[in-house]
């Protein structure tokens, strides 16, 4: 049986709230993340993607709504509250640019270590040395490359150690905000593998936000597609991609390059027109079972019928 | 069919504190008038520095150590700044990786885009502002009239590199480099963009060089493409000899490791390793650290270009006539399988 590690529930985020630039990031999303399974998150910039997967790690405090966390209510968790420090380690997040991600000032095996030293989890510097060297190996770098700095490293070696971070407090949830785009075709297959293995060792959740759709499909369990701050669909990796209801989801797919001539020459890419999002009331329903689209009620009636 | 442009040994080193690094190491190729040619290969593969060369904007610790740049019969590397300046913007024009930071900010992009006629024509402000407005509309810009006043920053991320494309095309520019134009974009933006190029390419008839390191775009936009790894062309072929028909191992890898959404693999194939360091480039085949079909002869020697076709090449050692017949990955098969069928139709 599959069992919900996150909930989201109503979860809304307004920036600049009652400002003249008052910006609804997220609204109303509801959604939730099953044990042990990747949920990848797709959508344009500016989309809500990232914003979601920062108000899930409680990098914001929500506006309003829910995101019970292991059976607890996470939302309005205050800072520097025990509560908080537990459930901070239980979520780690990776970063999209491993050139930012790192701080250049400080050595490989302190970078790896800080969350250690904050959650008190060795107490000894012998321990940590050996907690980092085993973090090392199991992101495929060795032991020598503790002493080192942040610029020794190529960007898919930057990676691995974003990634030995994020696991050094054993989280059990890990949110991915693009942690391939940067890296080279060749570099992002040795990544997504290592990521893949990694999950089947340990057991993890994964939060998988990215733009590139086949690599989403590629490591995702179930999708979820955001526009304009909404889950406009929600299923799993392959129902997205052989039956997408949504038409924005349809103009997403028409969109992605094939590393094949003939069918690229054959694509017609879908315009998708926001504008009809704009008439009659939606929401997010559950039209197939564990496939949910935004729609209204008669659009929810056609999806039904044609199929 | 009329070449334009023409590399033929290209080398260049660049000093740095560490020492010389070799980022082209003899490079050859041409391009037809009106054709795409796309170019191929990871970070540091030599792509970029080689278009940068064509267009005369080396940096300074860079020098060329050998070959020659004709372009239109002219020898680029043999120009003063002057005449650099000339034909940049003119017979050449570029477009680059990100429009944020090859806009100008606090320049209104009439402005901006007028500049080109400004610097390379005679004409007067107010016939250029009305071609700028022209430009802009053949890019996409809906209303150019009212806009040309406004800034880069009023515009959306895929609105400014139209800009920057209308730069690029208003002096009509035998050769368009475009240094991955989309990677910055969001793909439902992307494929405008390619679709775009592609409309202008037909209207103005400019021959485009377009740099990147995604396979999905190549197939969609390239007529010709060269796969480069560690400062050399690898591989050169049509389109469909290089998605069909591969010969370099290093495009097998490259091929492999890019799930398509029909992809139900249970693992990604990755190239093991990582690009050789250029500073030291290893003696034989660059690839053969990371090459597992190297033989003993690759460890030794660099392998000369293999004919395939009138137009495919590859450089690699399998396909010398004594080299022993291996099997390519099952992708790979996939791929050649198409080809046979292509090529019993033909």
């Amino acid at each position: 049986m599959t069992e919900a590690l996150v909930k989201v529930r109503h979860l809304v985020q307004t920036f600049n709230a009652g400002k003249k630039d008052e910006v609804r990031a997220l609204q109303d999303l509801s959604f939730e993340i099953y044990k042990g399974e990747t949920l990848g998150l797709v959508g344009e910039s500016g989309s809500g993607k990232t914003t979601t997967g920062r108000a899930l790690i409680r990098l914001y405090r929500p506006t309003s709504g829910e995101i019970v966390f292991a059976g607890q209510d996470i939302a309005q968790l205050k800072n520097g509250t025990p509560q908080m420090l537990a459930f901070r380690r239980q979520t780690q997040m990776i970063f999209q640019d491993p050139y930012a991600s790192l701080n250049p000032r400080m050595k490989v095996k302190d970078i790896i270590a800080e969350g250690l030293d904050i959650h008190h989890l060795v107490h000894s510097s012998q321990e940590r040395d050996a907690r980092v060297a085993a973090l090392l190996a199991e992101v495929g770098l060795n032991r020598d490359h503790a002493s080192r700095y942040p610029h020794e490293f190529s960007g898919g070696q930057r990676q691995r150690i974003g990634i030995a971070r994020a696991l050094a407090v054993q989280p059990q949830f890990i949110i991915a905000d693009e942690p391939i785009s940067a890296l080279d075709v060749s570099i992002q297959a040795q990544v997504v593998n290592l990521l893949k293995d990694i999950q089947a060792k340990k057991g993890l959740t994964y939060l998988f936000i990215a733009h590139d759709l086949s690599m989403v499909k590629y490591i995702s369990d179930r999708i979820a597609v955001m526009h304009n701050g909404r889950l406009v669909e929600l299923a799993s990796a392959d129902e997205v991609y052989n039956h997408p209801l949504h038409p924005y989801t349809q103009s997403l797919l028409s969109a992605i390059p094939e590393p094949d001539p003939d069918r690229e020459r054959q694509r017609e890419p879908l315009v998708y027109d926001a504008s009809m999002a704009e008439s009659g009331e939606r929401q997010l329903v559950e039209v197939f079972p564990e496939h949910y689209v935004l729609a209204t009620a008669a659009e929810v009636a056609t999806y039904r019928e044609a199929h | 069919m009329e070449e334009i442009l023409a590399v033929k040994d290209l080398a260049i080193d660049f000093a740095t504190y560490a020492g010389v690094v070799h980022a082209i190491r003899h490079v050859d190729f041409h391009l037809n008038k009106g054709e795409t040619l796309a170019i191929v290969g990871e970070s540091g593969s030599g792509k970029s520095v080689t278009m940068r060369t064509v267009m005369g904007l080396l940096a300074n610790n860079a020098s060329v150590v050998s070959g020659t740049v004709q372009l239109a019969g002219e020898d680029v590397l043999a120009k003063s700044e002057k005449a650099l300046n000339e034909m940049r913007g003119n017979e050449v024009a570029m477009i680059f990786q990100d429009p944020m930071t090859s806009l100008d900010p606090t320049m209104p992009i009439g402005k901006q885009v007028a500049e080109p006629l400004l610097l390379h024509t005679k004409t007067t402000k107010a016939e250029a502002l009305k071609e700028a407005v022209r430009v802009l509309t053949l890019v996409g810009i809906t209303d150019a009239q009212s806009r040309l006043k406004d800034y880069p920053h009023q515009f959306s991320g895929g609105q400014r590199q139209r800009i920057v494309i209308a730069i690029a095309i208003i002096n009509h520019p035998q050769v368009l480099i475009a240094d991955e134009p989309t990677t910055a974009l969001d793909v439902t933006v992307q494929a405008q963009i390619i679709s775009l190029l592609k409309a202008i390419q037909k209207k103005i008839d400019t021959a485009i060089i377009f740099i990147t390191h995604d396979l999905g775009v190549v197939a969609g936009i390239a007529d010709r493409v060269a796969v480069m790894y560690a400062g050399k062309i690898v591989e050169y072929g049509t389109v469909d000899e290089i998605f069909y028909n591969p010969m370099h191992p290093y495009t097998w890898g490259l091929l492999e490791a890019m799930p398509t959404l029909s992809t139900v693999r249970q693992r990604l194939f990755a190239i093991p390793g990582t690009p050789p360091d250029l500073l030291n480039p290893p003696q034989g085949d660059a690839f053969a650290p990371r090459n597992p079909y190297a033989m003993k002869i690759d460890q030794e020697q660099e392998p000369p270009f293999f004919p395939v076709s009138k137009t495919h090449a590859a450089a690699t050692w399998l396909l010398h006539p004594d080299a022993p017949a291996v099997e390519p990955p099952e992708e790979i098969k996939r791929r050649k399988q198409l080809w046979a069928q292509k090529e019993a139709k033909r």
